[in-house]
C-alpha cells in the first residue's frame, strides 16, 4: 500500500526515518483532499445538469443559506486543517529536535558547492559519508549567500545561511545513496549545485573511517604536520582572535565567561531568563554578542561579524564543546575520530 | 437597443491628448486595461521560453544567466506589471463607481496620477531589464540581491514607484466607497465585487509601504552597504525575509480577492441567482484582509526561524483558508436552484473554482509544518501559486474581460468561439501545472535552468500543456479585438444581469447616469419568492 500510494503520488525513495513517517500523513492530506474535490465537483456537475437554462424566463426562487449550514461550512474545513496542523506539528517538533547521540557533521554551502566537515578530521566537498541506523545531525552555515541543503529522499531541507547555524538530523536506516540538491536560488549555478549523502552499514562505515586514516599520509609520517581537527584548529583560532584574554578553559572565570564546560549548559542572562550555551547560542555570541549577555559580565565583548569565517566559527564552537569538566554529565555529541588529536 | 452613442464615454472626445488628461474613471480603467494585457503578453512570452528552456536537461535555448534573468523578469512582470493592477485597477476603477451610484470616483486626479506611476514605475523597470535585467528572482533574496552584479537597482526602483501607484488606487477606492454611496445604498446592500475591491484596497494601503520600505533598504545596502541585511556588517539576511513576506504574502490576497468579487458577480448573473449567503462572503473578504497579516512566516519554515514560531505561522495559515472554503461552499450553494446558462464568463468561473479549491488545499497542505519541509522551494510550490495566481486569478480576470466586455464597449463576441477558447484554456493550464505538482514531489527545486535527467518527462508534459494555454490566449485576443469594431451591438443588458452596474447604458456615458439610479432592494436579487434552502 505504501509503495503503491508513493509511486502514484510521484514521491521519491524513502531514505530516513522521517520521510516514512511524513509519507504518511502526505498520503492521508493528498487522499483527504481527492476525496473531498470529487465530492464538490460532483455536487458542482450535478447542479450544472441539472439547474441548466432552459428558456429565457426561467423563474428562480430566493434560496439563503440557514445558519447551520453556514456554521457547518465553518466547521468541517477547519476541524480538518486543525487536524493535518496538529498531526503535522508533532512530526515537525520530532524533526527539529536532533537526539542527544547523534553524530555530529559540519555543513558549508558555498557557492557552488557543499563542504562537509566531521569534527574529528578530514572534510570532504561533495560527498558526506554517513552510517546507517544512527542518528546525523548536520550543522548548516553559508560562505556566500543563503544555499538550502535539500535531501528528496530524506523529505526534508534546511537553509544554510551566512553567519548563523542550522541545524538537521536524520537517520536514514538502510544503505544507499541519496542526491542532495540546493533548494534555495543561489545565483549563476544554482542547479548544478549538487551533492550525495552516500549511507554505508556501520560495519562500512567503519572500514571507511579507518581508510580515511590511512589515507591521510602526513598523518603517518613523522614530523610531518598533523592535519588539525576542527577543535585543534578551534585552539589556534581562540589565540589568534584573542579570545584567550577575556575567557580561560581551566574553569576560571575572568572578563567573560570561562569556556570549561560551557556547552550545553543553560547560562542566566543579564536582565532575566536563561538560554541553552548550543551551537547557536555560541555562534550569536560571537557575531553579536551584545544580543544575549550572560548575568554578572559587562556587555564589552566586541562582534565578529566579518573577522569569522564559516569554518572558524565551527571550529571554535568545536574547540569549546571539546573543554568539558572532568565530571559525569549528560554525555556529549559523538564524534568520529580518525587522528590523535593531541588532547 | 440604443447604438454606441454619440454621448458614451468612448466618444466623449477621440484624440490621444482627450485619453491622457482625462478624469473620467471609466478611461482611466480602460488604459489601465490595456497596459496590463500589453505587460501580461510579455510576461506570457517569457513564461513560454522558460518552458522551452527546461524541455530537455543541459542548455537548450539559453545559458544559466540568461534563464535566471529571464524567470526574474517573468515574476516581475506578472506580479507587479501585471497580476497586482489588473483587476483592481482595471475593472475596479471602471465598474466600482457605477456599482455604487456615482459620478466618479472620489479623488480622479490621483487617479491619473496613478496611471502615470504605474507607466513611469514600468518604464524603470523595463529600463533594467534592457540593461541586462536582475538575476534575483522577484523575491530579491539577500544576501544574493545586495552582491550580485546584475542591474538589480533599476528593477528595485521600478518596483517601488510601481507601489506608489497601488496605494493611491486603494486609498481612492476606500475613499470612494465611505464617501461616494447613492442614497439609500446601505453597506450590506454593496455589491460583492465592491466589497472584494474595498478588502483589497485595505490590504494595498497597510501592505505595500512595507514593500517600498524593504526595496528601499534593499537599494540603501546595494549602494552605500548599510549592512542592514549583510551578516558580515552586523545585518540580518533573514529580516528581509520577514519584511518582504509581511507585505508579499497579502498581496497574494491582493492578488486574489478581486477575482473573488468577479466570481461572486458572475456566479449570480449566470445562474440568475442570489448569493447563497451574502454575509459570509462580506465577512470572509474581511477575514482575509485581516489574518492574511499573521501568516507570513509559512514562507520560512525552512530558515532557521523558531519551531514554535514554524508552529504559530502554521496555525494562523490554516485560519486563512478557512474564509476561501466558506466562500467557495457560497458560490456553489448560489447554483443551487438557479438557472444556469453556460456562457464563457460561466466557464471560467468554473475553472476558477476548481483550481482555487486544489491550489487552496495543496496550500493548507504546505502549512502543515512537516510536510513542508519536503515541498518548500520545489516546484510544488510553483505549481501551488500558478494555481491560485494564474489559474484563479487569470481565470477571473477573462471571465471579467468577457462578463464586462459589452459593458466597456457595447458589443458582443462571438460566443462559441469564446467557450471554445475557454475549454482551450482550462485543459491547457491542467496540462501545465498538474505535472509540475508531480515534479515537485518528486523534489526537483524551483528555479533550476538545468536538472537531473529523471525529471525530464513531466516537464516536457508541462511544456506541452503551456503550448495549448498560448493557443488559448493568442486565440481571445484575436477575437475581442475583431469584436471591438465588428461585434454585434450589445445593448444595455445583454445577460439580462440585475448588478447594479447595468443599470447606466452600455457603453457608459461620461458621468454615468442620465438618472440617479434607486436602490430599494440589496445586490444579486432576481427573485423576491423566498424558499427554505432544502426545498
Amino acid at each position: 500500500m505504501n509503495e503503491l500510494l508513493r509511486r502514484l503520488f510521484f514521491l521519491p525513495e524513502q531514505g530516513s526515518t522521517f520521510a516514512v513517517e511524513v509519507d504518511h500523513l502526505h498520503y492521508f492530506l493528498l487522499l483527504t483532499t481527492l476525496a473531498v474535490a470529487v465530492g464538490i465537483g460532483a455536487v458542482g456537475i450535478s447542479f450544472l445538469v441539472r439547474y441548466h437554462r432552459r428558456s429565457a424566463s426561467d423563474p428562480t426562487p430566493r434560496v439563503v443559506a440557514p445558519g447551520w449550514m453556514e456554521g457547518l461550512f465553518i466547521g468541517v474545513p477547519l476541524s480538518l486543517f486543525l487536524l493535518w496542523f496538529v498531526l503535522g506539528f508533532k512530526q515537525f517538533v520530532w524533526v527539529m529536535s536532533p537526539p542527544q547521540e547523534s553524530l555530529d557533521v559540519y555543513v558549508t554551502g558555498k557557492q557552488w558547492m557543499w563542504k562537509f566537515t566531521y569534527p574529528g578530521g578530514p572534510s570532504a566537498i561533495d560527498t558526506l559519508v554517513v552510517p546507517a541506523g544512527r542518528p546525523v545531525r548536520l550543522l548548516i552555515t553559508s560562505r556566500d549567500v543563503i544555499h538550502s541543503f535539500y535531501v528528496p529522499d530524506f523529505r526534508m531541507k534546511r537553509d544554510a545561511v551566512p553567519g548563523r547555524y542550522t541545524d538537521l538530523w536524520f537517520e536514514a536506516p538502510k544503505p544507499g545513496r541519496h542526491g542532495v540538491l540546493c533548494a534555495e536560488y543561489c545565483g549563476l549555478d544554482h542547479s548544478v549545485m549538487r551533492g550525495e549523502v552516500v549511507v554505508l552499514s556501520p560495519a562500512d562505515f567503519g572500514a571507511w573511517q579507518d581508510a580515511q586514516r590511512r589515507n591521510l599520509p602526513v598523518a603517518a609520517l613523522p614530523g610531518a604536520r598533523t592535519p588539525e581537527s576542527m577543535a585543534v584548529r578551534g585552539e589556534h583560532v581562540a589565540t589568534a582572535q584573542g579570545c584567550l584574554q577575556c575567557h580561560t578553559v581551566t574553569g576560571a572565570p575572568h572578563i567573560g565567561p570561562t569556556w570549561l564546560g560551557l556547552y550545553g549548559r543553560m547560562e542566566p542572562l543579564e536582565g532575566g531568563g536563561a538560554v541553552l550555551a548550543d551551537e547557536a547560542y555560541l555562534t550569536e555570541s560571537m557575531m553579536d554578542p551584545l544580543a544575549k549577555v550572560v548575568a554578572g559580565y559587562a556587555p564589552v565583548m566586541p562582534g565578529y561579524h566579518g573577522r569569522l569565517s564559516a569554518e572558524d566559527s565551527g571550529a571554535l564552537v568545536e574547540f569549546i564543546k571539546s573543554l568539558r569538566p572532568l565530571r559525569p554529565g549528560t554525555p556529549a555529541a559523538e564524534e568520529p575520530v580518525y587522528v590523535p588529536t593531541g588532547r | 437597443m440604443s447604438p454606441p452613442a454619440a454621448e458614451s464615454y468612448l466618444s466623449d472626445g477621440r484624440t490621444l491628448w482627450s485619453w491622457l488628461t482625462t478624469h473620467d474613471h471609466k478611461r482611466i480603467g480602460v488604459m489601465f486595461l490595456v497596459l496590463t494585457l500589453f505587460f501580461f503578453f510579455l510576461g506570457g512570452l517569457f513564461a513560454l521560453a522558460l518552458r522551452i528552456e527546461l524541455l530537455t536537461p543541459g542548455r537548450t535555448v539559453m545559458g544559466h544567466l540568461a534563464y535566471n534573468r529571464m524567470f526574474t523578469l517573468h515574476g516581475v512582470t506578472m506580479v507587479w506589471l501585471f497580476m497586482i493592477p489588473a483587476i483592481p485597477s482595471a475593472f475596479g476603477n471602471f465598474l466600482v463607481p457605477l456599482m455604487i451610484g456615482a459620478r466618479d470616483v472620489a479623488f480622479p486626479r490621483l487617479n491619473l496620477a496613478s496611471v502615470y506611476l504605474y507607466v513611469l514605475g514600468a518604464s524603470v523597470a523595463l529600463w533594467g531589464m534592457f540593461e541586462g535585467g536582475a538575476d534575483t528572482g522577484w523575491t530579491f533574496y539577500t544576501p544574493y540581491s545586495t552582491t550580485t552584479g546584475t542591474a538589480v537597482l533599476p528593477v528595485l526602483v521600478g518596483v517601488f514607484i510601481i507601489g506608489f501607484s497601488t496605494i493611491v488606487t486603494g486609498l481612492n477606492f476606500i475613499a470612494t466607497v465611505h464617501t461616494l454611496r447613492a442614497p439609500g445604498l446601505t453597506w450590506m446592500k454593496l455589491p460583492l465585487f465592491v466589497w472584494a475591491i474595498y478588502g483589497t484596497s485595505i490590504i494595498q494601503v497597510l501592505a505595500t509601504p512595507v514593500l517600498g520600505m524593504v526595496l528601499a533598504l534593499v537599494a540603501l545596502e546595494r549602494v552605500v552597504g548599510a549592512g542592514i541585511f549583510d551578516p558580515a556588517r552586523g545585518g540580518d539576511p533573514l529580516l528581509f525575509q520577514h519584511l518582504f513576506w509581511f507585505y508579499s504574502h497579502p498581496a497574494v490576497y491582493i492578488m486574489v480577492l478581486p477575482s473573488m468579487g468577479v466570481i461572486s458577480e458572475a456566479v449570480s448573473a449566470f445562474s440568475r441567482k442570489n448569493a447563497f449567503s451574502y454575509r459570509m462572503i462580506v465577512y470572509s473578504t474581511l477575514g482575509i484582509a485581516f489574518v492574511g497579516f499573521f501568516t507570513w512566516g509559512h514562507h520560512m519554515f525552512a530558515s532557521g526561524q523558531s519551531t514554535f514560531g514554524s508552529g504559530a505561522f502554521g496555525a494562523m495559515s490554516m485560519l486563512v483558508a478557512i474564509f476561501t472554503a466558506i466562500k467557495i461552499f457560497s458560490w456553489l450553494g448560489t447554483l443551487y436552484r438557479g438557472s444556469i446558462a453556460i456562457e464563457s464568463p460561466l466557464l471560467y468561473t468554473l475553472g476558477f473554482m476548481f483550481f482555487l479549491f486544489f491550489g487552496g488545499m495543496i496550500g493548507v497542505a504546505y502549512a502543515t509544518t512537516s510536510l513542508n519541509l519536503h515541498w518548500h522551494d520545489t516546484y510544488s510550490v510553483v505549481a501551488h501559486f500558478h494555481f491560485i495566481m494564474v489559474g484563479a486569478t487569470v481565470m477571473a480576470f477573462l471571465a471579467a474581460l468577457h462578463y464586462w466586455f459589452p459593458k466597456m464597449f457595447g458589443r458582443c463576441f462571438p460566443a462559441k468561439l469564446a467557450n471554445g477558447a475557454a475549454v482551450l484554456i482550462i485543459f491547457g493550464f491542467i496540462a501545465t501545472f498538474v505535472p509540475q505538482f508531480l515534479l515537485g514531489n518528486l523534489g526537483m527545486p524551483r528555479r533550476y535552468a538545468d536538472y537531473p535527467p529523471h525529471f525530464q518527462s513531466l516537464h516536457v508534459a508541462s511544456t506541452a500543456g503551456a503550448s495549448l494555454l498560448a493557443f488559448g490566449f493568442l486565440a481571445i485576443a484575436g477575437y475581442l479585438a475583431w469584436s471591438l469594431r465588428h461585434g454585434a451591438l450589445a445593448g444595455d443588458n445583454p445577460w439580462g444581469s440585475e448588478g447594479f452596474e447595468w443599470r447606466s447604458a452600455s457603453p457608459p456615458p461620461t458621468h454615468n447616469f442620465s438618472t440617479p439610479p434607486q436602490y430599494p432592494t440589496g445586490p444579486h436579487e432576481y427573485s423576491r419568492e423566498e424558499v427554505p434552502h432544502a426545498a
